[in-house]
């Protein structure tokens, strides 16, 4: 009995180790791209697109579940061969990883109560408490915009909007669209709104987001930025788009 | 490994290692606060026994991690919390030093600090109480007969003779609580761990900033044991086997008088 139980562990092991062509880092806690169901399936925009480049490159894929801290070192030391999280292509990482194309891209934005009457000025802030998920660009930008302005980090973007609501904290920046979809629009973004501008500062936030390589990598991101460009030309972006979104996320 | 951006960020791993000592201190010490009567009432079968007991089971029953989420997360998610002192001050302690030390459950810190007390009291209790239940009858029997009442034998023998059988599980609870304060990182503390986060984050590395915070942990828990040696050898003399033959064979000693040889 024991030796079965073995056996069937092993085999287990065995079938997951029966490896995918590439292995696709992805979030997991960043709806509507990315988000864990009650069954744990990882579903979201960021994971169509994925699968629709992976099968226009007629490759078999396979999703790793990473936690956003740690999906760069993820990529490097090969525990992925791939970033699809909504990672925005700044001079910082490409310090690191290389980037394909932008597959989307979208400002970010603050939001806060509907009623709080803030004001996205070093002025405004003042005394206030932001919070932004730790290791983002939303970070940086803070912390070379707003000096003063106390920040929190937070693991993923999900517990920012639970201290949100707990009033732990009087605002959070993030993208403006996971920030739409994922809090605003649901039950618990009720009495919550966006306030200031739609900030899109190259230095901070990039060239959109794009799919992270491994530097050494530039058959891989030849052949996804092809995929990109069949995925658009084909039609099917646009219907991964209207499934999730009514706008353009491509953006110009 | 990047020594630059290491040294680069000491500030921030000089406030985390702040902040670990002192929610690690104060945690084990209102943990003690809370274990010292549990593990007498479970000792002694007290009137609240049962619900001290439950207490225990709880919180050794389920993770740390847990609990810090269900007192940070949890509890926030109730109106009733958000809108009592639980959440802040009541307003006429505006501006007083109580209102600035309030345990408010707002405060990432004292959520903590909460957790971390509740849990290592309950480690405490079990640790204290097992001390207690090998303290030898006869020490017990020996205060007695010196004519200290209850309280006094408690006081004077059962508890100092019990804490010294427990001081070497202390040590590891010290250590346990050091390592388990690594949880504060997830509710928004920057301690040590926090900090090598933020370090690993800010540089997209991850050796760099959990390698700095592992030695810092190493360095800490190190200087506990080796206090811990030093206490030992000092409150434990005791209980160390006896090499040398007592001075003068046959002079009236307590060995002499019980007719007790010693080996």
């Amino acid at each position: 009995m024991k030796r079965l139980v073995l056996a069937a562990a092993l085999a287990g092991f065995a079938t997951t180790a029966a490896a995918a062509d590439l292995k696709i880092c992805v979030e997991g806690a960043y709806p509507p791209f990315s988000e864990t169901t009650a069954s744990g399936d990882i579903v979201g925009f960021d994971i169509d697109i994925a699968n629709a480049l992976c099968a226009s490159m007629g490759k078999s894929c396979e999703m790793v579940k990473t936690e956003w801290d740690g999906i760069i070192p993820a990529l490097i030391e090969g525990k992925c061969d791939a970033i699809v999280a909504s990672m925005s292509i700044t001079e910082d990482r490409m310090k690191v990883i290389d980037f394909t194309n932008k597959y989307y891209q979208t400002p970010a934005k603050f939001i806060s109560k509907a009623d709080a009457g803030l004001v996205d000025t070093p002025e405004g802030l003042k005394g206030k408490v932001v919070g932004v998920q730790r290791g983002t660009i939303h970070q940086d930008f803070m912390e070379g915009e707003f000096p003063d302005v106390e920040l929190k980090l937070y693991g993923t973007q999900d517990e920012a909007y639970l201290d949100l609501q707990a009033g732990r904290i009087d605002a959070v920046i993030a993208d403006s669209v996971a920030m739409d979809d994922g809090f605003l629009k649901t039950e618990n973004g009720k009495g919550y709104a966006f306030f200031g501008k739609d900030y899109s500062i190259p230095k901070y936030h990039g060239e959109g987001a794009g799919i992270g390589v491994r530097k050494s990598d530039g058959d891989l991101k030849a052949a996804l930025n092809a995929a990109i460009d069949a995925i658009r030309a084909s039609g099917e972006y646009k219907t991964i788009n209207d499934k999730y979104f009514d706008f353009d996320l491509y953006g110009a | 490994m990047n020594f630059e951006i290491i040294l680069e960020a000491w500030p921030l791993f000089a406030k985390g290692v702040w902040i670990t000592l002192h929610l690690t201190v104060l945690a084990l010490s209102l943990g003690f606060v809370i274990a010292l009567p549990a593990a007498l009432s479970l000792h002694h079968k007290g009137r609240f026994h049962r619900v001290w007991g439950a207490y225990v089971y709880v919180f050794r029953g389920t993770p740390l991690l847990v609990q810090t989420y269900l007192i940070y997360y949890g509890l926030s998610q109730f109106d009733w919390v958000r809108s009592s002192f639980l959440w802040g001050a009541p307003g006429f302690l505006d501006g007083t030093w109580l209102g600035a030390v309030w345990p408010s459950l707002k405060s990432a810190w004292w959520c903590a600090l909460i957790a971390f007390s509740l849990n290592s009291g309950a480690y405490q209790a079990e640790i204290l109480r097992g001390g207690l239940a090998v303290v030898p009858e006869g020490e017990l029997e020996g205060a007695k007969s010196l004519g200290l009442n209850p309280s006094q034998v408690t006081r004077l023998v059962l508890l100092p003779s019990a804490l010294r059988r427990a001081l070497p599980q202390y040590g590891n609870e010290i250590v346990f609580m050091l390592h388990g304060s690594v949880v504060a990182s997830v509710i928004t503390i920057q301690d040590i761990l926090g900090a090598g986060r933020t370090l690993n984050a800010r540089h997209y590395v991850a050796y760099e900033g959990f390698l700095t915070s592992a030695a810092l942990y190493m360095a800490i828990t190190f200087a506990v044991v080796w206090v811990f040696r030093l206490v030992e050898r000092r409150y434990l003399r005791h209980l160390n086997i006896r090499t040398a033959k007592p001075k003068g064979a046959g002079a009236p000693g307590i060995a002499g008088i019980g007719g007790v040889a010693w080996r």
